[in-house]
């Protein structure tokens, strides 16, 4: 080991000022960097209002919005008439399904004489009107017989007049004329109906969970994640969520809807006909594909839109672009002037944004995928030209001399000198545009251009079918990964693994 | 001078020798034709499959292709200007058509910035904003998913998947969620951008990070630093360059995905741009397409030339 003296020292020093004497800005960048980037944030945080947004912002339907992705509400409502009979209905478009007679929902009915009111329009065809009266339907002839002007008639009819909802594990809803018993696990709270004022009183102090804002007004009960209710004096609406989707393979309208799939396999392979004209299976094919609330076969139709999109617009991006890059190359095509047009041409066809051309193509093909197909054929023009033209340029000389040395002509030359040595490359990154491109596609579907964005635009406009967003998303992350790992393994075997 | 060709007499293993060579050229080509015609048919079934759903057919429409550049001529040159720097129009008859100077954004009396520039300044900032987050979080992700930094095969495999995650997950569909919650503006933008960055950004970083020379981690851990002091001083100085490398990049494309974003309804230009092309107003849009196509040439120039310096000539050409 040698030992300096210190005039040895100071002589290398001397020799190498910049590491003993850092520069400022050797010494203090890192802090200086992160100081600028600090305040470029705080700048944004100013420049986007996003302390003001966050505030105005409805997280509380953020939390709904999620749970749609996953699961579906069934909304009954309990409507107390006031000699103390129950109604419950269920909104139109609830997947509950037209005949709905859920476990969950227990009542007790008793025969009674009463005197109801009948309103002079509605009485021809009162049971009709309300596709979930069932509850009511014992009592049609009664109907049949009312008078055309409003009147009071006394009858004697099957009424509900107790309902107990279980909306989960020891959560129940129990609904008596006069009060509304809320069980939550070992918690219990009686709430007293008072219709003539109109008041909901509960008996002692409310639990965390219900709320009520004005005393008497509504009261509203949270059972976390499977529910709530909203209590008046009138009526009970109660929303019970469960996980999962809603009617995924047939919707309300279909003769299989809410049949256990072992009857279901049944009816397709031994039932009779449901319909006459065409067999069972082709009828369960055909409403699972006209699904009216999945749409699936307008799904996969355009997500396979999409896909050709990215593809197409790739493949002839590749195709064009190749021989174009031979002409912009400068060692390869000795012509100035030519170089610098097929430059400026990639760079145009580059700088103008996928956007603009799929606006453009979208007026000029109108909406579809031909719009995407040009918008990413052209933009992918420029960029893969970019790419391949430099790729030559950076390519070694000795191969195309070896080939031009034994007097063959310029095409040989470049087939057998140079398209060797780039194909590879050139595949490769036609690959992963086309990977790429499956994922932009979406994007530009949604301004019109065609596949599965516009789609899944629509579906998020309405704030109401995240299911349907959910199920596109996976359709799209499901073919992504997919055609990823396609374009990787395609790749290392092009240009080996330690490359790609 | 004659020249006489030889033709050697083959033993009898290059007869065998000739026959198979024959014999794999002959399967080689065969294999070639059968990918081509495959090739073909997928091609053609996917551009009938494409015309077919689309709602103008190819040839019928192919002789109206250019009918859109008669709609973008402006009654005169100079209109383009006015609508870009916000100067009234001649023309202006009350209308949005001609309603330049409405949008002026005005810093003190009489200085005020034109609309589009405003705009092009917004998508701008979201697209660098994005592009630090996805810088942030990337660095710190990349480090636990590369085999060379985090020995446990769990932790690198978990971060993986969250980053394919990430950047597979539709940036639409980001969008549109936080525009439900956050109502119109360009925040929504922000967060799509983001999250797809940090996804791709981390994918590039762990791989520059495994190709790392090892040798100054090494030493680190010969003398006792712990796990942060190795990256820190180890290897983050080896791959710094490379990173800012595809910051840039990743920065050139960030700027059109939040012009694209903003078409959905993220603001800045791109939500002006679809209005106006929706709405025929020629000159505006030739105006936006002009300033658009200017910002990205430039953003290009600036980051290659900035490239070129960190990185020397080995600039990165792939994205």
């Amino acid at each position: 080991m040698t030992i300096l003296n210190t005039s040895e020292m100071e002589a290398i020093a001397a020799r190498h000022p910049h590491l003993l004497r850092p520069s400022f800005w050797q010494r203090f960048r890192v802090p200086i960097i992160a100081v600028a980037c600090t305040l470029y944030f705080l700048f944004a945080w100013w420049y986007f209002a996003v302390g003001k947004v966050m505030g105005e912002a409805n997280w509380s339907i953020a939390g709904n919005y999620l749970a749609d992705w996953v699961s579906y509400e069934i909304r009954p409502q309990i409507e107390i008439e006031s000699d103390g009979a129950m109604r419950i209905e269920y909104p139109r478009f609830d997947p509950i399904g037209p005949n709905p007679n859920p476990e969950w929902l227990e009542t007790r009915r008793e025969t009674v004489t009463r005197t109801i009111e009948i309103p002079a329009s509605a009485s021809g065809n009162a049971g009709a009107a309300k596709p979930s009266s069932s509850f009511m339907a014992p009592a049609p002839q009664a109907q049949q017989a009312a008078p055309q002007s409003p009147s009071h008639e006394t009858r004697t009819e099957e009424i509900v007049t107790e309902a107990v909802v279980s909306i989960g594990r020891s959560r129940t809803i129990e609904v008596h004329p006069d009060r509304v018993v809320l069980t939550r696990g070992s918690e219990s709270v009686t709430l007293r109906l008072n219709r003539r004022s109109g008041e909901v009183r509960p008996d002692g102090a409310l639990p965390s969970w219900v709320e009520q804002r004005l005393p008497g007004g509504r009261a509203v009960a949270y059972f976390g994640t499977s529910g709530w209710a909203e209590i008046s004096a009138e009526r009970v609406r109660i929303r019970k969520r469960f996980l999962g989707w809603a009617n995924f393979l047939f919707d309300t309208s279909s003769p299989f809807f809410g049949k256990p799939a072992s009857e279901i396999a049944t009816l397709i392979v031994s039932g009779d006909r449901i319909q006459p004209d065409r067999s069972n299976l082709s009828l369960a094919w055909n409403n699972i594909l006209y699904n009216s609330e999945w749409q699936h076969l307008d799904v996969w139709e355009k997500l396979l839109q999409t896909v050709v999109m990215a593809f197409i617009g790739t493949l002839f991006a590749m195709l064009v672009a190749f021989p174009l890059s031979f002409i912009a190359a400068r060692n390869i095509f000795a012509n100035r002037p030519a170089n610098q047009i097929a430059k400026r041409l990639f760079d145009f066809l580059r700088s103008v944004d996928m956007l603009i051309w799929a606006l453009f193509f979208t007026r000029a093909f109108g909406p579809g995928p031909l719009a995407g197909i040009s918008a990413i054929f052209l933009t992918d023009t420029g960029t893969l030209g970019k790419l391949y033209s430099e790729a030559l340029e950076n390519i070694d000389e000795k191969q195309r001399e070896g080939v031009r040395s034994v007097g063959a002509s310029p095409v040989a030359v470049q087939r057998y000198g140079t398209v060797p040595q780039v194909m590879p490359v050139f595949l490769s990154q036609a690959l992963y545009f086309w990977e790429s491109n499956t994922r932009s596609a979406t994007i530009i579907g949604a301004v019109g251009a065609g596949g599965i964005g516009l789609k899944l635009w629509e579906a998020m406009r309405t704030n109401s079918d995240w299911e349907n967003v959910a199920y596109m998303v996976l359709l799209i992350l499901l073919v992504v990964f997919i055609f990823d790992g396609i374009s990787n393994a395609l790749r290392s075997r092009l240009i080996g693994k330690d490359r790609s | 001078m004659s020249i006489s060709t030889v033709r050697p007499v083959l033993g009898e293993s290059g007869r065998m020798i000739e026959r198979h060579s024959r014999q794999l050229a002959a399967q080689r080509g065969f294999y070639t034709l059968l990918s081509v015609v495959l090739l073909l048919c997928v091609v053609s079934g996917s551009l009938w499959f494409a015309n077919e759903t689309n709602s103008g057919k190819f040839f019928e429409r192919l002789p109206h292709l250019f009918d859109f550049v008669e709609d973008l001529i402006p009654r005169d040159g100079m209109e383009i200007w006015r609508a870009l720097f916000d100067l009234p129009s001649p023309y202006d008859d009350g209308s949005f058509k001609y309603n330049y100077p409405e949008g002026r954004a005005y810093l003190g009396d009489t200085f005020y910035i034109p609309e589009y520039f405003h705009k092009m300044v917004e998508t701008l900032n979201i697209a660098l904003v994005s592009t630090g987050i996805g810088l942030l979080f990337g660095f710190v992700l990349a480090f636990l998913a590369a085999r060379n930094t985090m020995p446990n095969p769990w932790v690198r495999g978990f971060v993986r998947r969250i980053m394919e995650i990430l950047r597979a997950f539709p940036e639409v569909v980001i969008a549109g969620f936080f525009l439900a919650i956050l109502s119109l503006g360009p925040i929504p933008a922000v967060v799509a951008v983001s999250i797809h960055t940090v996804g791709a950004l981390g994918k590039l970083f762990y791989e520059v990070i495994e190709n790392a020379d090892m040798k100054a981690e090494e030493g680190l851990r010969a003398v006792g630093a712990n796990w942060l002091e190795r990256i820190w001083f180890g290897i983050v100085p080896q791959v710094m360059p490379n990173f800012m490398s595809y910051f840039l990049l990743r920065l050139e494309i960030n700027v059109r995905a939040s012009t694209i974003i903003g078409a959905v309804g993220g603001g800045g230009i791109g939500e002006l741009l679809r209005l106006s092309i929706g709405q025929g107003h020629e000159a505006k849009t030739l105006a936006i397409v002009l300033l658009l196509l200017l910002t990205i040439v430039a953003v290009d120039q600036f980051s290659a030339w900035l490239r070129q310096k960190l990185s020397g000539d080995q600039a990165f050409n792939a994205i």
